[in-house]
């Protein structure tokens, strides 16, 4: 498209200029590749080009029985795999009609709620990083070291922890755990100021956040967005409040929600989601009961380790459900949702009666998300489009699995 | 609602198109023609009581070797206003992958269809923009299909990207080596 100016420059004209920008780009927080096509600064078109990091998990689950996914369902959205498996394990667990124990379901919700945290620190520090305040990424990794060094403590890994089994969790925690991890809840308020007196009345910050990349809530449940971006436009919607699963039911605790659906909305919604998460986490340890941390159901539990090593018939059990999974999965087919850091993470799988899902379709919330950033970015700055992407905090291993 | 009303409403509503009614762990899935979709899926948003603002999620599935109909298109509708879920299934056939879209009803289906084309090859008419979103677009064949090969066809060979290669072209077009 050209016009021409009118005036004395007559004989100037301006062209739409089309700016790539990605896929390796640092602020694009991944593999997301982006074509703008820009009117001076003004965005004109954004076309979001995803992909880059495509593994086919979707294909090559389909050849994995039920407990061999659980690593793969790490990889997803990898800053936050405690919450993927939960996920996974909670939709194959509904499929196959299993009920968990109270002790295994309150050490769920306790790692899914650290996981949230340890994500929203590191979607604030780098989001600030993004926008310019450095500061903030250096105390957000304080807190994360501490978390981080837990999770290592409870499972063994940091990142790709695999730490939930069909039935239950992998391992019991101790008493000193817990009593670690409550030490830091007691402290982790007063961080949560410190990170807002940082950046809340910055300048530049509020200049950068506020009245930018707004979406109503119209539009936010027209497009199925998800997790803190449809609360930070003022729709309520939580899925562990909707159909909570784990013990989300028996713990006291609120949804934050936005008013204008910016990016300073979207903020404040992940800053009082760190809060109600450091409170789940302190009720949670406070009312934890003793107890087994596995199902009892046989057919699709794997036996605990010292029985496999010392009884034969563990043994064969434990052989035979690793080699050829559960061969008892009814048929029928399940969609269930849970709330991950991102959002709303949907395992819809459809089992045939073998030990192989038949079709395992994971719905990723960052896909969704990536899929409204023309909606956000439409209109506005070139400098807007980084401050936007960092808002809806996208994991690229999720979004194109 | 309970999810078996809307079904019961569903096929007082349309009952040339739902074929079948599953109830499987508390959730209840409607098996549909694929012929008046937009229309059923139209219903379902806009009928008091029952709704569904939310798409959760759009999905393929491949049942081959099944009479009659190879392909399912699956809805998974959510209402953020009554909390009730439903989930649509509609046929679609082997020699004819098609389906109308449902972008005008829900704004999030847009990616969904994309990738259930990629996948999948099922061609969603009226889409405002059905181009291949994970993979390449010289890619061939669909991949999620289940008589796609998880080692890849034989004797096939990467041919690079086409993107990479327009890139080469306009290289030596400037003469930038």
């Amino acid at each position: 498209m050209e016009k021409t100016r009118l005036g004395d420059n007559s004989r100037v004209t301006t062209r739409e200029l089309t700016l790539n920008m990605g896929p390796q780009h640092p602020a694009t927080h991944g593999v997301l590749r982006l074509v703008l096509e820009l009117d001076g600064e003004t965005i004109v078109k954004c076309t979001p080009y995803v992909g880059y990091l495509h593994r086919g998990v979707e294909k090559h689950t389909e050849q994995l029985n039920y407990l061999q996914i659980i690593p793969h369902t790490d990889r997803l959205d990898y800053i936050s795999s405690m919450a993927n498996n939960i996920g996974y394990c909670v939709a194959v667990e509904r499929l196959f009609g299993i009920k968990v124990p109270e002790r295994a379901q309150y050490i769920r919700t306790i790692v899914a709620e650290v996981t949230r945290i340890l994500s929203h620190l590191l979607w604030l520090g780098t989001h600030a990083l993004d926008i310019g305040a450095m500061t903030v990424f250096l105390y957000c990794f304080r807190e994360r070291e501490k978390l981080q060094q837990l999770l290592e403590r409870l499972c063994g890994a940091r990142l790709t922890v695999s730490y939930t089994r069909i039935g239950g969790v992998k391992k019991d925690v101790d008493q000193q755990w817990l009593e670690d991890l409550y030490a830091f809840t007691e402290e982790f308020p007063m961080r949560i100021e410190q990170y807002e007196t940082l950046i809340d009345k910055n300048r530049i910050w509020l200049k950068r956040t506020k009245g930018i990349g707004v979406i109503t809530a119209e539009e936010a449940i027209n497009m199925g967005l998800s997790g803190p971006v449809i609360r930070g436009s003022g729709v309520p919607y939580d899925v562990r409040k909707f159909m909570p699963y784990c013990v989300y039911d028996k713990v006291k605790w609120e949804v934050p929600t936005g008013k204008n659906g910016d990016i300073y909305d979207r903020y404040r919604v992940r800053m009082e989601e760190f809060r109600q998460s450091n409170s789940i986490i302190r009720q949670c340890i406070e009312q934890i009961p003793d107890g087994p941390i596995m199902a009892d159901a046989p057919k699709f539990v794997l036996p605990p380790k010292d029985a496999v090593l010392t009884n034969m018939e563990q043994l064969i059990h434990h052989f035979v459900l690793i080699t050829k999974g559960p061969m008892t999965a009814p048929e029928g087919e399940i969609y269930v949702a849970t709330e991950v850091p991102k959002g709303e993470l949907g395992f819809y799988i459809v089992s045939d009666g073998t030990g192989r899902p038949y079709r395992l379709r994971i719905r990723p919330p960052s896909f969704v998300h990536i899929s409204a950033l023309p909606r956000l970015c439409e209109g506005g700055l070139v400098a807007d489009v980084i401050a936007n992407i960092g808002s809806i905090d996208i994991v690229m291993g999720e979004c194109d699995r | 609602m309970e999810p078996l009303e809307i079904a019961e409403r569903l096929k007082e509503r349309f009952p040339e198109e739902v074929l079948d009614v599953i109830e499987f762990r508390g959730q209840v899935s409607v098996v549909v023609r694929r012929e008046r979709i937009k229309e059923i899926c139209r219903y379902l948003h806009d009928e008091p009581g029952i709704n569904m603002n939310y798409l959760s999620d759009l999905c393929g599935v491949d049942y081959l070797g099944r009479r009659g109909f190879r392909f399912e298109v699956v809805y998974n509708l959510y209402s953020l206003i009554h909390r009730h879920r439903i989930r649509i299934k509609a046929l679609v056939p082997e020699d004819d992958p098609s389906i109308d879209s449902v972008t005008e009803i829900w704004k999030g289906a847009n990616w969904h269809e994309r990738e259930t084309y990629d996948m999948f090859g099922i061609v969603f008419k009226g889409h405002p923009d059905l181009r291949r979103i994970l993979l390449p677009e010289d890619w061939e064949g669909f991949p999620l299909r289940k008589d796609y090969p998880v080692t890849g066809p034989e004797g096939w060979e990467w041919k690079g990207f086409e993107e990479v290669k327009r890139l080469h072209e306009h290289d030596r077009e400037w003469n930038i080596t």
